[in-house]
């Protein structure tokens, strides 16, 4: 299919419109599409991500509790501002004093997750391990809902109501 | 051991061998680490940073890997072989110009090393050439298991290794490929690849990594996300989908070159095969953007079978054997011999001393023509 502008290139980016209940197709190719303003989805790379979040000034919406903010890490001494200035935290306690403030840089950061749902060491204690397996099997029941893949939904399930 | 041995030669990663080699060039998986009871660095005190140096340091050079591994105190290293251990891969540019008590543990023949005290506690990193992330994922997973028994790893049962940056949390994984597209790149192509890499999610860096330009027609496609998916998704989703994908766009730009653009195509080969030849001065970005070109049209003759007046004048400069078709002289091998002695840091670790940029470029240019000419 051709560029519907420049009608020498291939289209490769298909808009769909609907407005007023009317639907409208646009089919353009990757050039015409950027000078028209319309690109592939404009991915902000992490770390761009996270300063931006950080940058936000302590009374802004969404960078975490006033308690959070006044609050110094017992085990690292660490703050807020401390985490702003330097970008990262300062001791693993950090996810738990703070963690008003970063849950929701984490969730923007992996796509909405909050929990671990990969490896996990020999020596933890039993029911840990079986927490995250839990997390593990529901995210995978909900990906195989989203793709429609009942089968694997229904055994999946199966596995969690055996736990 | 000295770095002299290794600077001389060329390292697996970088062999030109391995699957999908004409364009994946080699595999790594990075994993993060910190130690449990002990602050992240930031917090640290020189003393304490010491401390983790020396009880990773212990741990690390006891590991059994089959092949010899040797440490550097990278703090007290001299600058020339900090740049040449970041030329290589080895070490981070973060690492080898950060502060504090810091160290690396590498095996000899390169395939992993160890970064203490970079951002975070420990960075493991295994590196294969060609396209090999699950058996990068199933060595890096046994070391990590070793290290495992020994020490305590920061961890929480809710969001996974916990790391000193929040966008390392959960598997602290970081899988990557280096690719070679120079076909997508000469057709223009190359914005699309971008743009689709960015819409999965994934970030697109230079052949040294973060902030760095994609010299040479080589880029670094990594992850971002680490949390809520597991190491062997995130390794699957590469080696079953992504990589797939982007070789087949690379080869059908290949392709195109061959049957729409030969003419440009057998230009570029013939102008960079006679400027490597004939040049006096050669800067490091020029030679690798010319190198990209001579290495495109030997693997479009060894892996399509391509035949244009510049390809084949390319391979009369290799001794032929069509049967292995790994020709001696000029090879896939000595292209990549190229791109990496000509670096800065190694030619001047190889030559013995610190020099200029223009006696490098002077130097480069001499092993360039030595290397085509014979």
């Amino acid at each position: 299919m051709q560029c519907e502008i420049c009608q020498s290139k291939d289209a490769t980016i298909h808009l769909t419109e609907i407005s007023d209940g009317v639907r409208t197709e646009m089919h353009l190719c990757e050039q015409c599409a950027q000078e028209q303003g319309i690109g592939a989805k404009n991915y902000i790379p992490l770390n761009e991500l996270l300063s931006n979040l950080l940058a936000v000034g302590p009374k802004d919406e969404g960078v975490g509790s006033l308690s959070d903010i006044a609050e110094i890490c017992p085990h690292c001494g660490f703050t807020l501002d401390k985490f702003r200035e330097k970008a990262v935290l300062g001791c693993p306690h950090d996810y738990e004093v703070f963690e008003k403030t970063l849950l929701p840089l984490i969730k923007k950061a992996h796509e909405g997750a909050t929990a671990h749902c990969g490896k996990v060491p020999s020596r933890l204690p039993k029911d840990s391990k079986s927490q995250i397996e839990i997390a593990r099997l529901k995210r995978q029941l909900d990906e195989a809902i989203k793709n429609e893949d009942y089968e694997l939904a229904a055994q999946l399930r199966d596995k969690l109501a055996g736990r | 051991m000295k770095l002299t041995e290794i600077s001389g030669g060329i390292n697996e990663w970088f062999s030109g061998q391995g699957p999908l080699s004409d364009v994946v060039i080699s595999s790594r998986i990075r994993l993060a680490r910190n130690l449990a009871g002990h602050k992240f660095l930031a917090a640290c005190t020189v003393a304490e940073k010491g401390e983790i140096l020396r009880i990773l340091k212990d741990v690390l050079m006891g590991l059994e890997l089959g092949d010899e591994i040797f440490y550097i105190g990278v703090d007290k290293a001299p600058v020339l072989e900090k740049r040449f251990l970041v030329e290589r891969h080895l070490i981070s540019q973060h690492h080898a110009f950060g502060k504090g008590p810091r160290g690396a543990v590498i095996a000899r023949r390169e395939f992993f090393t160890a970064m203490i005290n970079e951002e975070d506690h420990l960075r493991l990193q295994v590196l294969r050439a060609g396209c090999q992330l699950p058996a990068c994922y199933e060595q890096i997973d046994r070391i990590d298991n070793a290290i495992e028994q020994k020490v305590d790893y920061a961890f929480s049962p809710k969001y996974g290794y916990l790391t000193a940056c929040p966008t390392n949390l959960g598997t602290g994984i970081r899988v990557s490929v280096m690719l070679h597209l120079p076909a997508l790149k000469m057709t223009s192509q190359i914005e699309k690849f971008l743009n689709a890499a960015k819409a999965l999610g994934l970030a697109v860096r230079g052949l040294f990594g973060e902030g760095t330009e994609a010299a040479g027609d080589f880029y670094q496609l990594s992850n971002q996300i680490s949390l809520g998916v597991s190491e062997k998704e995130i390794v699957s989703r590469f080696e079953s989908t992504i990589i797939p994908e982007i070789v087949e766009y690379e080869h059908a730009a290949r392709n195109q070159l061959l049957s729409k653009d030969a003419g440009i195509l057998d230009d570029k080969i013939s102008r960079a095969l006679a400027l490597l030849k004939n040049a006096n001065l050669i800067s490091s970005q020029e030679a690798l953007f010319l190198l990209s070109h001579i290495r495109l049209g030997l693997n479009m003759h060894k892996f399509q079978g391509a035949s244009t007046p510049a390809i084949d004048r390319l391979c009369s400069l290799c001794s032929d054997s069509p049967a292995d078709g790994n020709p001696k002289g000029l090879s896939i091998e000595t292209v990549n011999r190229l791109f990496l002695l000509t670096l800065p840091a190694h030619l001047q670790l190889n030559y013995g001393k610190e020099l200029d940029s223009a006696r490098r470029d002077a130097l480069r240019a001499q092993i360039i023509r030595s290397a085509l000419t014979g």
